[in-house]
């Protein structure tokens, strides 16, 4: 079940060049961008492991993108995301956030019913890959 | 731009559909697109000529260098390698019009000379050019000196250096005092470890970023000698020749009007009998030196103004620099011949504690 969290996630994978014209977007808004990984990628998760510290005054594309390739080289099978955050007054939050790599195979979610009291049904969401441990949730075997 | 045998109603220049990165469409860009995305701009038959002089005109590659020319006194040699660099640029651009793979030059340039001749000031105008003529995407100048670099313990000078290269990228990179990052006295120097991230990077990111190195000369050979890798990577050793005392007087001609002031006729020739002597001193900065000057003779002039027993003035007493302004100074009274013979440190609290010292 592919995965679709932040923004672009219903079309399809960007290729280097898209990436980079969406950085450079970015960049001329003075959103400083960082790189985000995780393997747990439940819609609850919004704390992603940082890959390194968001990334300030940078003007060109090309330094952002030679983050994300490291981080896609060191996590080939995690989930990858680029942050954009826009630090103006009234606005401080984040602008554009769009995953930019993901796991080969996406086993997806299971629904889980519990059983309340009188009848009633708490429903809750689970990532089979979650049943493995960190580090070995997407590996490919 | 393009004949009519070649049957394309697109200009060559029109902005191309793609993936150029931002606004500026890169030389290197079109030539890796054409080079591996052939036919989407029409290649032109191998016997088509093509007009030069109308590329040149295209590109306003000779503003860019006439501005350079009015702007900078003297140093003749720097000229002439941005001239031949533009040059390059023009052919390079035609060659892709012809589908011949070009492949983007090494931009690396190590600046090496006396203090005050000019280094940063070039390595400004240079970023500014080469954004003009299409060899950067922004032209924005970083300047680093060893502290940005080189970190203070194990495992945090990789980090440091990375950040800095990251915010160069799309521009220029501005080592100054570059020889500091070698320490020939000490192995375990954590500027080696910058040493080879800054090859990798300027080896892998070629398209992204230029990196200029600059330093005094002696100091700079050495450095190369002992990093011969830097050495072979840098394509362009720009050495710049301290200033003749006519280039001087020009400097501070322009310095002073970039101020919005101007020398009486008497004043000119004090300062020109000013540098004459000032040259033969020690601690020397040619073009820093000049500036000093005519900052310690705004300084003069604002005094005897006040001073006057008139004290109204005009707009020509305000902007104008008068013999008294500058024969002040000390060079003339030969104080810092006296401090010559006391040696540096002297020399270093003479400069701070009396205004007027050079």
């Amino acid at each position: 079940m592919r995965i679709t969290q932040g923004t672009f996630s219903y079309l399809h994978d960007f290729s280097d060049d898209e990436i980079t014209l969406q950085i450079q977007y970015c960049l001329d808004n003075d959103w400083p961008l960082s790189v985000e990984f995780t393997d747990d990628p439940h819609p609850r998760n919004t704390y992603w492991e940082m890959w390194g510290l968001p990334m300030f005054d940078l003007k060109d594309a090309a330094g952002v993108l030679m983050e994300l390739n490291a981080c896609r080289t060191a996590h080939p099978d995690h989930y990858v995301k680029l942050n954009a955050y826009d630090a103006r007054l009234g606005r401080q939050t984040t602008a554009l956030s769009f995953i930019v790599q993901r796991p080969q195979h996406e086993p997806g979610f299971r629904l889980e019913r519990q059983e309340g009291a009188d009848r009633s049904v708490r429903y809750t969401t689970h990532a089979y890959a979650t049943e493995r441990p960190v580090g070995e949730r997407y590996a490919r075997s | 731009m393009i004949e009519p045998r070649n049957g394309s109603g697109t200009p060559a220049s029109a902005p191309r559909q793609g993936f150029a990165m931002g606004s500026q469409d890169t030389a290197s860009g079109k030539a890796r697109d054409s080079a591996e995305a052939d036919g989407v701009d029409e290649v032109l038959p191998p016997d088509a000529t093509v007009d030069l002089a109308e590329v040149r005109r295209d590109t306003g590659v000779d503003d860019v260098l006439a501005a350079l020319d009015r702007d900078l006194v003297g140093l003749a040699p720097v000229k002439a390698r941005i001239a031949e660099l533009a040059a390059l640029l023009l052919v390079d651009r035609t060659r892709v019009r012809f589908g011949i793979p070009t492949p983007r030059p090494t931009l690396h340039m190590s600046f090496t000379g006396s203090p005050g001749t000019g280094k940063t000031t070039v390595a400004l105008r240079t970023a500014d050019l080469l954004r003009q003529l299409g060899y950067l995407r922004r032209g924005h100048l970083v300047t680093v000196t060893r502290d940005d670099l080189v970190g203070q313990y194990v495992g945090h000078t990789a980090p440091k250096t990375k950040e800095v290269i990251k915010r160069a990228m799309g521009g220029v990179l501005f080592i100054d005092e570059a020889y500091y990052l070698y320490r020939e006295d000490n192995e375990r120097d954590y500027g080696q470890e910058s040493i080879e991230i800054l090859l990798q990077v300027m080896e892998n990111n070629r398209d992204d970023l230029v990196v200029v190195l600059a330093g005094y000369a002696d100091r700079m050979n050495s450095f190369f000698r002992a990093n011969p890798g830097m050495s072979s990577r840098i394509a362009h050793h720009i050495t710049f020749d301290d200033y003749s005392v006519d280039e001087l007087e020009q400097i501070g001609l322009l310095m002073a009007d970039e101020l919005s002031y101007r020398f009486s006729d008497e004043a000119r020739e004090t300062l020109r009998a000013y540098l004459d002597k000032r040259v033969e001193q020690p601690w020397f900065a040619n073009a820093r030196s000049v500036r000093n000057a005519i900052e310690r003779a705004r300084l003069r002039q604002a005094r005897r103004l006040l001073d006057r027993s008139d004290a109204r003035v005009g707009r020509a007493e305000l902007t104008t620099f008068e013999r008294a302004d500058l024969i002040g100074s000390r060079v003339f009274s030969g104080g810092a011949a006296a401090v010559a013979e006391r040696g540096p440190q002297d020399a270093e609290e003479f400069a701070e504690s009396s205004s007027d010292a050079s």
